[in-house]
Order: structure tokens, then sequence, then C-alpha cells
């Protein structure tokens, strides 16, 4: 059964609410990828070295770096896209400015084009995803490279996530014609295309599920492609529905847990006992909390992947079992076990 | 006390103290900055002070329990609170662009105000700007704080802020500086310059590269975007005088003895890495730091029961001789399994505390256990307030 569906996706887009795990998930998906074989890069915009940590390498520069390696000839470099630097490649691309530069940095210029021309510092960062995306081997500067099979980005979360990829929307009212305008024209092409697929990371907790359904609303509104929702950090039913309703019920005789903790030679306690059932009555409210909120998720009629919580975190192995789990649902040929 | 003992944050002394002003509760996004606002805020309010609480972006259900239905950007009383103590408690929430545009209203004449509203800049600058909302905190906390009752005394004695979702916890006390120095500084002279003195002759004074300046901006911007832009600036430019001023007002505010800060942090390493930032933050600056608040920790309901011995528990269970019906020891075996998760999780917790404790030993902390649900009506709150005193 696995996801075929993402099959012609080159650029896979990872949103979320802040803290859902985004960017754990997007480094899991990297690292699912090059466990096929493929050669993948995964890049940041955000200026939060978060790919460094959750591959524990050294923090990244502006240049690709390999943060990974996977299986059959498969790996991941990361990319820590900074708009400056973005806006210095492109007036030298295009311009060919070698002083002008350092002078337009003098006069806050590149302050300005970063920071508040609307729209513009995001052209200017996914233009870079853009450029890692339409890469070929001939390229300009770029002979010989292996060009990547899977570009994934570690977007921005939900609440900017409309703004950020609609930049075509944003420069519109601005910017009528010009080199931004086109440039802002061809991503929109490419972020609309099959190519590439925007997945939302979410808890099953309130307020991330609304901001997902905002976030899937928004993205349809500006014709950009839904792709999967990543249901991470699920808390599993480790304990059975039948002994949650037992120990939830008015009237839980205690009787038997005690006995068997006894057999097991616990010093068995109110401590223990009442510490115990409280936590399957918690686990008990947080599944039904679950349920709740995977209605709502439901209704968006999107293919939805789960992501275990992990009660030891997110170590080099976690990040394994992560990859491992969304392979297994997502990619065609992925290794089992 | 002892050196190796890490002092409690207690917010009872906060609330006390008639002193205090503002309590600020700031930290990366999604750790519990609004819950923790509004905790603390009912608190006050029922300890008999007359509160006013900003909060940012509630959850949709906290905002109906707190009354935050409609969004004018006002604040309005919360019924819910006990106010047998004399106090009182009104909420609000934060609408950005309409406190920007009332910004703007209130210092441009009405003809010009009206070009500034339709300006796309200023739309742009005023709805996404990186800054804008944390900037717009502020000036409405001045405002609120600018507020007289009859008689002419103020209208709140403590004014709980909470603040927005930034990407990292500094862009909150460096995003008024950047927009305020940004709007001040040397672009926008050189945006102003053809305007002011009639083109090029003033270019030529200020510096023989600016013509080059201007003419690949307009290559990179366009001509009508660079038009735009020029109006905007030149509209803020009369409107606002000394911006700078103002964002320093507020920093100055912030530096006060008045304002407490408390800072929210999960107990990730992420979370209180950023924590650990903004905490070393406040105190190079001086600023007044109340504490840590260590939201969401996996407490143990038995502390005693190691993770590992509720897992060999769980293993020799296995053998249990089972029952007709009822109870199961297969169900005992998940209640240890489940025990033995939980344990793990509040051991990776207490141990991502104690790297932040062994590097700030001096920082008052105090710990909120992790609720099995969503934090969000006035008793929740009020739990959450208790746990806040360190009881
Ligand atoms: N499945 C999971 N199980 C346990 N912890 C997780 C899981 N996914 C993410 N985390 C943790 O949650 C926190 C937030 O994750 P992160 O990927 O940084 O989120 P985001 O990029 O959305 O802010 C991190 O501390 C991370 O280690
Ligand atoms: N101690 C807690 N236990 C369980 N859930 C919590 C706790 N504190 C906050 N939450 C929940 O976490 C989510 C984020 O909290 P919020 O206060 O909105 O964070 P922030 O303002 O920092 O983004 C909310 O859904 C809230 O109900
Ligand atoms: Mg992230
Ligand atoms: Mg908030």
């Amino acid at each position: 059964m696995a996801g075929s569906a993402w099959d012609g996706v080159r650029l896979h887009v990872v949103t979320g609410k802040g803290g859902t795990g985004k960017t754990s998930v997007a480094a899991a998906l990297a690292t699912a990828y090059a466990a096929t074989g493929k050669h993948v890069l995964i890049a940041e915009v955000e200026e939060r070295q978060g790919i460094s940590q959750v591959f524990d390498v050294p923090q990244l520069g502006t240049t690709e770096t390999q943060v990974a390696r996977g299986q059959r000839g498969g790996d991941v470099y990361g990319l820590a896209v900074d708009a400056k630097t973005a806006l210095m490649e492109y007036l030298q691309m295009f311009y060919k400015l070698g002083m002008a530069g350092g002078l337009l940095e003098r006069f806050g210029v590149v302050d300005f084009a970063t920071t508040i021309a609307p729209g513009l510092r995001d052209v200017l960062l996914i233009g870079k995803v853009y450029e890692a995306v339409r890469r070929r081997p001939g390229r300009r500067g770029h002979r010989g490279e292996r060009p990547y099979d899977v570009v994934v980005l570690d977007a921005p979360p939900t609440g900017r996530i409309g703004r950020f990829l609609g930049v075509n929307h944003e420069i519109a009212g601005l910017a009528k014609m010009g080199p931004v305008k086109s440039q802002a024209d061809s991503i929109t092409a490419l972020l609309q295309s099959r190519q590439t697929a925007v997945h939302i990371v979410t808890l099953l907790e309130e307020m991330p599920v609304q901001e997902t359904v905002d976030a899937a609303r928004d993205l349809a509104a500006l014709q950009l492609p839904v792709g999967a929702i990543i249901v991470n950090q699920e808390r599993e039913p480790i304990v059975s529905a039948e002994a949650r309703a037992l120990v939830t019920g008015d009237a839980f005789d205690a009787g038997p847990l005690e006995s068997d903790l006894r057999a097991l030679d616990l010093r068995v306690g109110p401590t223990l006992v009442g510490g115990l059932v409280q936590a399957g009555q918690d686990l008990d409210e947080r599944l039904r909390m679950q349920d709740r909120e995977r209605k709502q998720l439901a209704a968006l009629d999107r293919p939805t992947y789960h992501l275990p919580f992990l009660h030891e975190g997110l170590d080099a192995g976690g990040l394994r079992e992560l990859a491992g789990a969304l392979g297994r649902q997502m990619i065609a040929g992925a290794p089992h076990e | 006390m002892s050196a190796d003992v890490t002092p409690a944050l207690d917010i009872d002394a906060l609330i006390a103290d008639p002193s205090i002003r503002t309590i600020v509760c700031c930290g990366s996004g999604g750790v519990g900055k609004t819950t923790s606002a509004a905790a603390i805020a009912i608190r006050a309010a029922e300890a008999g002070r007359t509160v006013a609480v900003l909060t940012i972006d509630p959850a949709k259900r906290l905002a109906q329990a707190m009354g935050l239905t409609d969004l004018d950007n006002e604040p309005a009383p919360v019924e819910a609170v006990d106010t047998s103590r004399g106090g009182s408690l009104d909420a609000m929430m934060l609408d950005m662009k309409r406190t920007f545009d009332e910004v703007v209203m209130q210092h441009a004449a009405p003809e010009k105000a009206q070009q500034i509203l339709a300006n796309p800049f200023y739309q742009a600058v005023s709805s996404s700007f990186a800054g804008t909302q944390e900037y717009m905190a502020m000036e409405r906390l001045g405002q609120l704080h600018a507020e007289r009752k009859p008689g002419g005394w103020p209208r709140w004695d403590l004014i709980v802020v909470d603040t927005p979702p930034s990407r990292s916890a500094l862009d909150f006390l460096d995003a008024p500086k950047r927009l305020g120095s940004f709007l001040d500084g040397r672009f926008i002279k050189l945006m102003m310059a053809p305007a002011k003195a009639g083109g090029r002759a003033y270019l030529k004074v200020l510096s023989v590269g600016m013509g080059s300046v201007t003419a690949v901006m307009s290559k990179i911007l366009g001509g009508p975007m660079l038009r735009d832009a020029q109006t905007f600036v030149a509209a803020l430019d009369t409107m606002f005088g000394g911006f700078r001023e103002r964002a320093e007002q507020t920093y100055a505010l912030l530096s006060d003895a008045s304002t407490a800060f408390v800072v929210v942090a999960t107990p990730e390493r992420d979370a209180l890495r950023e924590a650990s930032f903004f905490v070393d933050r406040l105190e190079r600056e001086r600023m007044p730091l109340a504490g840590l608040v260590v939201n969401r920790v996996q407490m143990t309901y038995v502390p005693s029961l190691s993770a590992a011995r509720a897992q060999a528990a769980a293993q020799d269970a296995l053998d249990l001789p089972g029952r007709e019906d009822g109870w199961a020891p297969s169900d005992t075996i998940g209640l240890l399994h489940l025990h033995a998760d939980l344990a793990e999780l509040g051991q990776r917790h207490a141990a991502a505390i104690g790297r932040f404790t062994a590097s700030h030993p001096d920082i008052p902390q105090v710990q909120v256990a992790a609720a099995a649900h969503d934090v969000n009506d006035i008793d929740e709150l009020r739990e959450i307030g208790n746990t806040l005193t360190g009881a």
C-alpha cells in the first residue's frame, strides 16, 4: 500500500504549528528517502539551526553539507538558507554586482530587502530551494554534481505558511514586472505543480489541529497542493480499552490489581496502587482527546500518517525510528523492519 | 541558604508586591506563555489586584473561557473570577493590525492617515513584518498603563502580558528596537533624500555611490515598488518623528523594577536552551527577571518505582495466572508499562531541567505538571496558578 502517491514529488514542504515536530519530521522524511538510495537535501529557512541539532552535526553554513549517510548510496545534505546570502548570490548571478553588494549593505538596502520589503524575503528564501530542486548537472557552477532526487523543506509554521508559499500573491500587488516578479512566477509554478507537496505536522491536541485545518484551507485557496497530514507524538493505547473502562469506572475494585502486584513482589500500598490507577485514568483522558481531534482531521480527507510519541526522546535512535515509521507509510520500497 | 539549592519562584510573592505593575510571560513557541499569563492574571485578580491581561493568540477554548469572543482590541471583564477580595480581571486579545492603524490615525492628519492605510507597504508591514506584533504588544501595553479611571488613578494596578509566538524568545526584546531603528535609520534617509532636497544635489553630498544604490534598488524592486516604498517612508517619517524614541521608552519600561519577566519553557532541550539565552540576555542587560516556569513536566505518581523495576515486573507478570473475567494480569502489565514510559519521560525531563539548573543555579524556578488534557477553563487555570507558587 505504501504511498506511491508521492512518487513524482521532488519538493516536500513540511509545516505545522510550532513545536509539533516540523524539524523532526522533516529530518525523518529526509532520512527515510536516503534509506532508499536517494540523494536528499533538507533545507531550513528560519535561522534556527534546527537541522544541525537533529542530525547532531556542527552548525550549518550557507553551503550544502552532508549531514547523514543513507543506504544504497543515498545520503542527506543540509542547508541553512539565509536571506542576505541569497540576495547577494542573486544580485551576483543576474547583475554581476561585485562592489555594489557592500554598498547596498552599508546603506541598509540589504536589511530593507531582506526584512521589510513585503514578500521579497520569502522570494529569496524559497528561490534558493527552487534552485536546488531545479538543478541539473549541466548547470553553471554545478557541473558534475549529482542533482537532488528529493528536497525536503523545514518550512515556517502554519501561521505563516500561506504567506510564505504564496509569494506570488504577496509580490503581485507590488512588483508588477521585473526580475522579482518573474522569479516569483517560476517559483509559484513549481509550488503549484505535482512536483510539490505541502505536508502538515500536527499533534492530536486542540490548537495544532485547529491550525492544521486553517492551514489546509489557506493553502487550498492559494492553489498549493496539500500533501499528507502527519500526526506526530501520538500516544498509544498501551492499556487496553477494557482496563481503562474499569479504572475510570465508578466502582473500580483494585483487589485483583493489588494481588497481581503483590505476586510480583512490589511494595503494595496506596501510593503504588493509586498512582498506577491515576496514570491509567490520565491515559484514558488523553486517548479520548486524541479520538476527538482525529475526527476533526478525518474531515480534511487527506492521507494521514502516524508517528508515535518517543518517551526516550529524539536521539539518533529515535530519529531512525521515526524515519522507519514514516518510510513504511509514505515511501514505496522503503526498507522494512 | 546553601549554594546548591535552587531558589523557588513564587508567583504569590510577585502578586503581593504592589510595586510590581507589569508581568511579562515570554519563551519560545507553544511552551505555555498564554496559559501562564492567564493563570497568573486570574490568581492576582482573586488575590485582590486590579488586573488586565493582554493575550496574543489564545487557544479557541481558552479564549471562550475568558470571554474573549469578540476581537475588539479592548479589555473586557472576565466574569468568572472571584472578586470577593476586591480585585478584578479584564482580558483582551491583541489585534496587531488594528493597534497599528490606531497609532496611524492618532498621529497623522485624517487625509494623510488614509493615504498611509492604503499604501501596500504599510499593509504588509502592519500585518506581516516580523517584529510588528512585538512592537504593537508593547505599544498596547503602554496604552493600557496610561489609562485612568475617574480621579486620575491608573485603571489597572497590574498588567500581565503574553508575548507573540516568535521564532525565538529573543525576538520579543529585539524586534521593537529593530523596527524603530530601521524606520529611523540611514536607509530611510536615502529613500527620503529625493523628496526632501529635490534630488541629485542632496545625493551628491551624502555619497558618490548613492545614485547607483538607487539604480540597483529600482532594478531589484522595479520602479513602481520603489515609488510605493518612498511614499510609505515619507508618510511614516512625518508621522513618527522619533520611532526610535518610542522603542527606547518601551525598553525603559521593561527595564524598570516595576516589571517582572517570567520565562516559560517546557522541559525539552530546545525550549530550555532558548530559555537560557533569554535569561542570560535579561541578566546582561539588567532587566528584572523573576524566574523560570518549567511547564508540562511529566510527574510520576509513584516516584519510588523506577522505570527499570516496572519493566522487569511487567516481564514477570507474564507468568501470572489468568482470571475468569474482569481485571486481567495483562491489564496489570499495561499499567506497569505505562508507568515505565512515564517514569522514563520524567527522568528525561528531570535531566534536561538539571542541565539548565547546573548552568543557572541562582535563577528561581517552579515546575508545572503536564496535564492529561489541554488547559482551557478557569478552574484548570486556577490549578496551574496554584502550582506556580511552588506549593
Ligand atoms: N515523535 C516524537 N516523540 C518525542 N519527542 C518528539 C517527537 N517529535 C518531536 N519531538 C520533540 O519535540 C520537540 C519539538 O520538535 P521540533 O521538531 O523541534 O518541532 P518544530 O520544528 O515543529 O518546532 C523537540 O524537543 C523534539 O525532540
Ligand atoms: N501544564 C500543561 N499541561 C497540559 N497542557 C498544557 C499545559 N500548559 C499548556 N498546555 C497546552 O499547551 C498548548 C499551548 O499552550 P499556550 O499557552 O497556548 O502556549 P504559547 O502561548 O506559549 O504558545 C495549549 O493547548 C494549552 O492548553
Ligand atoms: Mg523547527
Ligand atoms: Mg500564546
